[in-house]
């Protein structure tokens, strides 16, 4: 994507935390001097993010790194603990912002899980008919035929208007949460897992889909996944997350051609790939810290193999290691 | 890669499974959730069982150890371990042979371990069930299993429940109850399907040395071919209940040989340069209770034709077998580049 192209959609320090409260227990352990604090996870630590119009970004990480709440932070499904969000130039960081609908329909969220993110007692016709006369973007009696173009548009058949969800596959489900999402007329779509269910085959039905509407409607993607292989094949631009935080961003040939972070190579090597040889494999040490006692410094350091002194203390910066490719990493210097 | 593992019997396959069917009764008539499957494992050996869900790897799996419940049930073939026959064995055999001679790994190790009890009264009583010997031997054959999967103070980790460990360390300790008795032959149902891909990678290399130093043969059911790739010696592709390709790994996957396993090789992500086409096998993958006559991947096939409305039979090709009427010729190379950068 060209650096013409304007911004849709900018993320400045975003953060989020969830706070676990004290219950009564604590609170009177607390007043009889017992050391109780609330537990706070950070699950997204200072996020700076830019999209462009027209961009697939992709995100990526393992679970647990806040790549879902960055998402829903992004879609406004979750208010912002500190930091500020801006849709086209416009903030929306409170929660009054969104209630006004600066950004509530231009940008929408597909689900993992298609099953759980429709309601399996609505026809077909009403869960993506429901939000478009909501909204007052169509009359009600237009609501049919805008169903019907809409399934179209992602490769279904007119004729399931009445049908239930469960009387669907799996790939006609994720197509029917593609529907939906379209139904408000988004510019953005933040992908949430979108097709990690699905068999390969109809996975990549799915991303087609994804490809041709980009086309159609110049939409905007943020695509969080878990699939290196999928985020390769479709994204210009990715990131990658860890505990919260991102430690590299790059345009996806240079991501993938020269990883800088010594998470992303691990998480490379630890891809498998279709190569037809045996080989070893060569994993990353440990697991993923909890994010409730994430570890001082740079959060990767338990698993780092190149971890120094500083890496233990002192949290890295994103640099600028080539044009466009941000690195979060005390080797580069 | 050398193959120089222990084994008593080279030679002579660990496990040998020939025209084995199982048929369900239902209300929309008879399933065949597993029709005429057939492949053997050596000792050491590692197979692939790839397919997309509903295909049938599961239901075969649990066919190979008696673990079918009604209205499931064999209808015929055999399944010989080691040259005994377990097609129609009694449930006292069938009880000897489980978690002793033959171990079975789950997609979700909660449901290996009983969430009510600590680890080392469970891995205890699989290793008393099956060899007597003193409770103190027991436990420290427990710890080393566990040190062996790679978990840290092993004796410790031995007194926590269940939900005190993560989902990796927990399909490790799965994998440490399945290696107890030396087992003949471990199956592996999606075991890394619910990982995150650093710690998938980590049980790889855990089961791939292991399998090595122990001889064991495995048995790895997963649809991702990505895994059985780097991971498998030789692998078997279902459709719709029946094998249609068997070969070795590197065959299948640079030179598939059925219709199937090239398309679904060419719709893999990993197999494209960015933005390219995604090559999609139309249609939807055939219900179990309206399969097609002959081959049931004839409606979703391009190569399709007349002569698929009558079932094609397994037959040899170079490296392995296909059960195609029209299999994709001998030199065409996966679309995409059989090597990908």
């Amino acid at each position: 994507m060209t650096d013409e192209a304007p911004v849709l959609l900018e993320l400045r320090g975003a953060s989020k935390r969830f706070v676990k409260p004290l219950d009564l227990v604590d609170r009177v352990s607390r007043l009889l001097g017992a050391s109780v604090h609330a537990e706070t996870v950070h699950a997204v630590e200072n996020v700076d993010l830019q999209v462009r119009q027209g961009e697939i970004v992709g995100l990526v990480g393992e679970s647990g790194c806040g790549k879902s709440t960055l998402g829903r932070l992004v879609a406004g499904l979750h208010t912002l603990s500190a930091g500020s969000r801006a849709w086209r130039g416009a903030d929306y960081s409170g929660p009054q912002a969104r209630l006004a609908g600066t950004a509530v329909l231009p940008i929408q969220m597909i689900f993992q899980d298609p099953y759980a993110s429709i309601n399996p007692r609505m026809r077909v016709l009403d869960i993506v008919g429901e939000a478009p006369v909501a909204h007052g973007l169509v009359p009600a009696r237009e609501q049919r035929e805008l169903v019907a173009s809409l399934l179209q548009q992602v490769g279904l058949d007119g004729s399931v208007l009445m049908r239930f969800p469960h009387q669907f596959s799996g790939g006609q489900r994720a197509r029917v949460g593609i529907a939906r999402a379209l139904a408000v007329r988004p510019e953005f779509l933040v992908c949430d897992e979108a097709v990690a269910a699905l068999d390969v085959s109809i996975q990549a039905q799915v991303l087609k889909v994804f490809l041709q509407l980009r086309e159609r409607l110049r939409l905007t993607y943020l695509f969080i996944s878990h699939d290196l292989g999928v985020v390769r094949y479709l994204s210009d631009r990715v990131v990658i997350m860890y505990l919260g935080r991102v430690v590299e961003s790059a345009p996806a040939d240079e991501l993938f051609g020269h990883p800088n972070h010594p998470y992303t190579l691990g998480l490379l090597r630890a891809e498998p790939g279709l190569e037809a040889r045996k080989r070893r494999f060569i994993p990353i040490q440990g697991e993923i810290p909890s994010p409730l006692n994430p570890p001082k410094g740079c959060h990767f350091h338990p698993r780092c193999e190149h971890a120094q002194a500083r890496c233990r203390e002192q949290a890295p910066p994103l640099r600028e290691i080539a044009p466009g490719h941000h690195s979060a990493c005390h080797l580069n210097g | 890669m050398d193959r120089s593992a222990p084994s008593p019997n080279d030679g002579a396959p660990v496990l040998d499974v020939r025209g084995l069917t199982t048929e369900i009764a239902s209300r929309q008539g008879v399933l065949r959730p597993v029709d005429d499957v057939g492949f053997s494992l050596h000792a050491g050996e590692v197979m692939g069982l790839v397919g997309e869900s509903g295909c049938g790897k599961s239901m075969t799996a649990y066919s190979l150890i008696g673990l079918l419940d009604p209205p499931a049930r064999i209808v015929a073939g055999s399944v010989r371990l080691r040259g005994q026959e377990l097609v129609g064995a009694d449930e006292e055999t069938l009880r000897q042979v489980r978690g002793n001679r033959v171990a079975m790994i789950f997609q979700d190790p909660m449901m290996t371990l009983n969430p009510v009890l600590r680890i080392d009264t469970q891995m205890i009583e699989a290793i008393l069930a099956h060899r007597p010997m003193p409770h103190e031997q027991a436990r420290t054959l427990c710890r080393q299993a566990l040190e062996r999967v790679g978990i840290a103070s092993a004796e410790q980790r031995l007194r926590s429940y269940p939900h005190q460990f993560s989902g990796g360390m927990r399909q490790r300790v799965a994998i440490a109850i399945a290696l107890l008795n030396q087992p003949d032959l471990i199956i592996c149902d999606e075991p890394t399907t619910a990982l995150d891909v650093t710690i998938q990678s980590q049980i790889l290399h855990e089961m791939q040395g292991l399998c090595e130093e122990t001889g064991t043969a495995l048995l790895w059911i997963t649809h991702d071919l990505s895994v059985v790739a780097g991971l498998a010696d030789r692998m078997c592709v279902m459709y719709a209940g029946r094998v249609v390709e068997l070969g070795t790994t590197s065959r299948v996957l640079t030179r598939p040989r059925h219709p199937y396993t090239r398309a679904l090789l060419a719709s893999a992500p990993a197999r494209h340069a960015r933005g390219q086409v995604l090559s999609q096998i139309g249609g939807q993958p055939p219900s179990l209770a309206r399969l097609p006559p002959g081959c049931a991947f004839a409606p979703r096939c391009e190569r399709a034709g007349a002569d698929c409305a009558q079932l094609p039979v397994l037959r040899r090709v170079v490296e392995g077998e296909v059960r195609c009427h029209r299999p994709v010729g001998e030199d065409a190379v996966v679309r995409g580049g059989a090597e990908h950068p």
